[in-house]
């Protein structure tokens, strides 16, 4: 019996062995453990042997199974790993072959640079707010101390409608708008279309984009109009840029100044988009003339505040190089796929 | 603006600066320097020369062989071409390695064209000889220099000195731009006061003199002014035995530093003095002066002029108008009348210096079509005490020049003197305002610097009547800042109270919106707010539509911008047209713009904006995918009903087989469709191309961006195909609005998964396969459950003529 199923042990590993593919693996599974294998046949012979003598042959036969069943999951591991092995080879793809987009759109240049600014001055907790595009004479002259016949009205090349209602040159009447809602203290950023009537060509359009900020509190002062710019610069333009101002006249703050920004490209050496100055102007800004303050209901014994007002256009061009402003509205799919 | 940079220095004596320096300094304190531009900055080595022979070139017909005297007793050679020279002449000399600025054309070359000996047919030639031109200027400025020719020097020219020098070239040109409210720096006197004040150096003004015979101007002339609002001063003087020459060499060499072509003593003397003073004169000829006197009063409506240009002008009575006895002979402060003006054999003259209404000059010079450099000035609103100023300036200048003899006394009628304003001395103010912590010391000195007066015993500082642009402590705290220094003041954050800084919700579903239009695969686009009112015809609209009420601009570009658009397609079609004809392919862009809806025309308030996405495609892509965009943002914002189209929509610009108004809430909130072939065409767009435009104002009235979660299914669904034969005009939101209503509570979803036609069907029928899907939330359903709703879906579909199949 003890040779019995040595031999069939052997005879089992031989032809476990000689499996090359799964399925005759299984074959020799069954032929062996099988309902009707060789080894359940022994199994079944084991009332033929006697009592005293049946744990030992059970155990014996225990063993021979446990043998074979290992041989036989160590083989089936190694055909699966070939079996694998040799699918992966079989499915080699040229990775190299043209990618599958998506082909998501592009955000318009103004926009990208607009939501960067916007994230700039919410984070500093400034509200976005928006006013009217065709607006009143008053908030975009008379409350911005422009009375009629002023000559800078005359210089913004106005489009009008009819004495009273124009197409705002500026984005300042939001600021006029939202002091007279009367919430104070106020910090805003008001981004939007603005119109002049310049003809149109490669640094001028009828139609364009400003932000205009503003502060106002109690103990606003210039010192804090140029921390703020200061930081705004060196978000927008990098840690290292520098910030200068320069005394200007605007009819609706006192102080006023222009701004430059040490040239972003150059960083202020001077190259071919600061003109060799090394600066780029880049906004106007000041403290609020105490007579728009008075004129929106405002204390300026109380209160004070500074705004600012910057061409988002231009920042976009130098932003990203664009030599001509008509491609920012030509829309054409090549332009816009750039950004 | 422009000022020579030696006039400036001449009234500021101690002003030993660079030009570069000049610029930087005067930047920083607020006289803005746009650039400057040395005028000798590409001559070099050029020198007084004088031709002492002349002898043919023996192998040139055009050329000859000068023997000139430079100066040391050195004589050289020179071959020219020039024709006007002659032996004895005095002449501008560049020498070998020496630069000159351009060619006698008058064409300049950047840094300047470089001179060296050589030989021209075979003659030795050491240098040249310049015209004007080469020098880098033009005959305008040098009136006397012949016309391609050599310029030639008058006899006591000092041979061997140099010729730049001696043409008054070693001076820069500094030009600014002034902005409106400083008056008094359109002038000479004005940039030298802030330049003084700028380097701490002591200003110089002019000193003017007494002028004037015995004779008493009153017996010359009487002036009357009617109209003293638009004159509030009129000064005048008269000089008689006029001699006309050239003006003196130094004034004509300022006058070309400012870009002034001298012409003669009198008229150099008015534009000398209009330079300094930024007062404008004017010169009559007294002879023509009708009963010697002079009236200031408005034109009358329709009153005809012909000013010295000979143009003839119609005028208004808004218009202020220089009269004599009998007739206009002046438009008040913009241009003298062609009847009285100063000839050359003008014997005596009437010098008028006045001030005139800004307001009124600029309206005037409008209206008029005719601004001056008078004019320029008058209308930024000049100080009345210029005028008599200026007067004495230019009679003390006429005297000095021998230009004539002036006449004692002056007529000067000024009624309400303009004193200098009084305002509080507040140095905490200012330093409040400012955040700086400047000594009140510091601040007096910056203001007596500026000829700012200070009443100790009233603490009140005095500004003088030039400054018109000093009213407040605001402008008293720019005077500190500025010269303390922006660059000083630290810089701070706000403190104070906290804010919250945020979108508005309707900036954040637009900013949704743009996402999804991109994920979408459109581009976004920007156009104008503005178009012609022809493209309502280009887009089919119907004459009776409301959409041609649109708001007018009075003064547009031209009539391609001359009304706010009422709808977005025109920018969209257009867009989408410049990308056809580029042969961009697979185009597809939004837009978020507004389009402005007039409550009432005319317009008597503001018109309504609505914001509006508007997508547009062509190329890959049709009516279901753009409706696919629409339904992904209806989606995003959290509108969860169901929208619907409605195909009936009356939109002339879409396909009439292809379009839908798009409703959500009983509300058209947007259209969409394939554009009508026929507009397509008047855009020159030979392609399918779709759009759809979406109401933001809906869009931001019904988003929502609270969100709850329902749970995941936890039993399992089943699904039921219904396959029919649909009567061909019953649409699928017909057979979908059915399941909606006969489908239960416990019908999950449908989805359309077949649609046909074609030959098996028969004609005027599509075949349609949709997939049901049943499901509770509760409990697994019953057969019967199933069964119970399908019935009634498939009795419903029946009596709609819907046939069902197998």
């Amino acid at each position: 019996m003890k040779e019995k199923l040595q031999k069939l042990r052997e005879d089992a590993v031989r032809q476990i062995e000689n499996s090359t593919e799964l399925t005759k693996l299984n074959d020799v599974r069954v032929a062996f453990l099988g309902k009707k294998g060789e080894l359940t046949a022994i199994l079944k012979g084991m009332k033929d042997v006697l009592p005293e003598e049946r744990p030992a042959f059970g155990q014996l036969v225990n063993d021979t199974r446990e043998a074979i069943e290992k041989k036989i999951e160590e083989t089936k591991q190694r055909l699966e790993a070939a079996e694998l092995e040799a699918r992966l080879k079989n499915e080699v793809i040229d990775v190299t072959l043209p990618a599958k987009k998506n082909k998501v759109g592009h955000r318009h240049p103004n926009m990208i640079v607009l939501e960067e600014v916007e994230r700039i001055f919410t984070g500093m907790g400034y509200e976005v707010v928006e006013g009217p595009e065709v607006e009143y004479d008053y908030y975009n002259f008379e409350a911005l101390n422009i009375p009629a016949n002023h000559p800078a009205k005359d210089e913004q090349d106005t489009f009008y409608i009819n004495d009273k209602i124009l197409l705002r040159t500026q984005t300042s009447p939001v600021q006029v708008r939202v002091m007279e809602e009367g919430r104070l203290p106020i910090r805003m950023i008001a981004p939007g279309r603005v119109f002049r009537s310049d003809e149109v060509d490669a640094t001028h359009s009828p139609s364009f984009h400003q932000i205009e900020g503003m502060v106002i509190d109690k103990n606003i002062t210039f010192a804090d109009l140029k921390g703020t710019l200061q930081e705004f610069a060196s978000r927008l333009f990098g840690p290292d840029t520098k910030v200068k101002f320069r005394p200007h006249h605007f009819p609706f703050t006192e102080p006023s100044a222009e701004v430059d920004v040490s040239c972003f490209k150059c960083k202020g050496k001077g190259c071919r988009f600061c003109k060799g100055e090394g600066w780029i102007e880049i906004l106007g800004c000041g403290m609020v003339h105490p007579n728009v303050l008075r004129m929106s209901g405002i204390d300026p014994k109380e209160y004070s505040g500074f705004a600012f007002g910057v061409g988002l256009e231009r920042i976009t061009l130098l932003k990203y190089e664009i030599d001509d402003m008509r491609l920012l509205y030509e829309n054409d799919s090549r332009f816009l796929e750039q950004f | 603006m422009n000022t020579s940079l030696n006039w400036i220095k001449d009234l500021v004596p101690g002003l030993d600066v660079s030009p570069q320096e000049y610029a930087d300094a005067m930047i920083l304190s607020g006289s803005k320097v746009e650039g400057y531009k040395n005028m000798d900055e590409d001559l070099e080595r050029i020198v007084i020369g004088q031709i002492k022979e002349i002898e043919k070139h023996p192998d040139a017909d055009k050329l000859i062989v000068c023997q000139v005297e430079i100066g040391g007793g050195q004589t050289t050679q020179i071959v020219t071409g020039a024709r006007n020279v002659n032996a004895g002449d005095k002449i501008p000399v560049v020498l070998d390695g020496g630069r000159v600025a351009g060619g006698h054309d008058g064409k300049l070359t950047p840094g300047g064209m470089k001179i060296k000996k050589g030989k021209l047919r075979g003659v030795e030639s050491n240098g040249m000889m310049c015209s004007i031109e080469e020098l880098g200027s033009t005959r305008d400025m040098f009136p006397e220099a012949p016309e391609d020719g050599i310029y030639i020097f008058g006899e006591d020219a000092k041979v061997g000195g140099s010729a730049i020098e001696a043409l008054g070239l070693h001076d820069t040109v500094v030009e600014y731009e002034i902005t409106n409210n400083r008056v008094d720096c359109f002038s000479i006197l004005g940039i030298a006061r802030e330049a003084a004040a700028t380097f701490c150096r002591e200003f110089h003004p002019p000193v003017v003199t007494e002028t004037g015979n015995d004779e008493d101007v009153r017996d010359y002339i009487k002036v009357t002014v009617e109209d003293k609002e638009l004159c509030p001063r009129y000064t005048a003087r008269v000089v008689k035995n006029i001699k006309i020459a050239p003006s003196p060499e130094w004034m004509q060499r300022r006058l070309r530093a400012q870009g002034i072509r001298p012409i003669n003593n009198i008229v150099d003397i008015t534009n000398y003095v209009m330079e300094e003073y930024g007062q404008p004169m004017h010169a009559y000829d007294w002879d023509t002066i009708a009963g010697h006197e002079i009236v200031v009063r408005r034109a009358k409506s329709g009153e005809k002029f012909v000013t010295l240009d000979g143009q003839e002008r119609t005028l208004d009575d808004s218009v202020l108008m220089i009269c004599d006895g009998d007739k206009a002979v002046g438009m008040a402060g913009i241009m003298g009348g062609e009847n009285s003006m100063i000839t050359d054999d003008v014997k005596t003259m009437l010098f008028e210096a006045a001030c005139f209404d800004g307001t009124n000059i600029r309206i005037s010079s409008k209206k008029v079509g005719l601004r001056t450099d008078a004019s320029s000035k008058f209308e930024k609103g000049l100080d009345p005490n210029l005028a008599m100023l200026a007067m004495d300036r230019a009679c003390q200048l006429i005297e000095e020049l021998g230009a004539g003899e002036v006449i004692g006394g002056a007529i000067d009628v000024y009624e309400k003197k303009r004193e200098g304003k009084r305002i509080a001395f507040e140095p905490d103010k200012y330093n409040r305002l400012l955040g700086t912590k400047i000594a009140p010391e510091e601040m007096l000195q910056y203001f007596e610097r500026l000829e700012l007066g200070y009443d100790q015993e009233k603490n009140e500082i005095i500004v003088p009547s030039w400054r018109q642009d000093l009213l407040c402590d605001a402008d008293l705290a720019e005077e500190v800042a500025r010269f303390f220094g922006y660059d000083n003041i630290q810089t701070t954050l706000p403190s104070g109270e906290a804010t919250t800084g945020m979108l508005s919700f309707k900036l954040r579903v637009e900013q949704v919106a743009r996402d999804i239009a991109e994920f979408c695969g459109f581009s976004q686009a920007m156009t104008y707010s503005f178009e012609s009112p022809k493209v309502f015809d280009k887009l089919l609209i119907p004459k009776d539509s409301e959409l041609r009420n649109a708001v007018v601009i009075s003064n547009p570009l031209g009539e391609d911008f001359s009304i706010m658009r009422t709808t977005p397609l025109n920018g969209m079609l257009t867009s989408l047209a410049t990308n056809y004809n580029r042969r961009n392919k697979d185009v597809r862009l939004y837009e978020l713009g507004n389009i402005y809806l007039p409550k009432q025309l005319p317009l008597t308030e503001l018109p309504t904006e609505r914001m509006q996405l508007t997508l547009g495609m062509y190329g890959e892509g049709d009516f279901y995918t753009m409706k696919g965009v629409v339904e992904e943002l209806f989606d995003k914002t959290g509108m969860k009903e169901k929208v619907l189209y409605d195909p009936d929509a009356e939109l002339h610009f879409l396909h009439p087989g292809r379009r839908a108004n798009i409703i959500y809430k009983n509300r058209v909130v947007g259209y969409l469709g394939e554009v009508h072939p026929a507009a397509a065409a008047n855009y020159n767009i030979k392609d399918r191309a779709y759009v759809a435009v979406i109401d933001m104002a809906y869009i931001t009235e019904f988003a929502t961006f609270d969100r709850k979660y329902e749970g995941v299914a936890k039993f399992p669904a089943a699904a039921r195909d219904i396959s029919m034969v649909v009567p061909k005009e019953i649409l699928a939101g017909d057979i979908e609005q059915i399941f909606d209503k006969k489908g239960g509570k416990n019908l999950e979803s449908y989805e359309l998964f077949d649609i046909y036609e074609g030959i098996q069907i028969k004609a005027g029928y599509k075949s349609m396969a949709y997939s049901l899907s049943f499901r509770a939330k509760d409990r697994n359903l019953e057969e019967a459950d199933i069964t119970q709703a399908m019935n009634r879906i498939l009795k419903a579909l029946e009596e709609q003529g819907i046939e069902l199949r197998s």
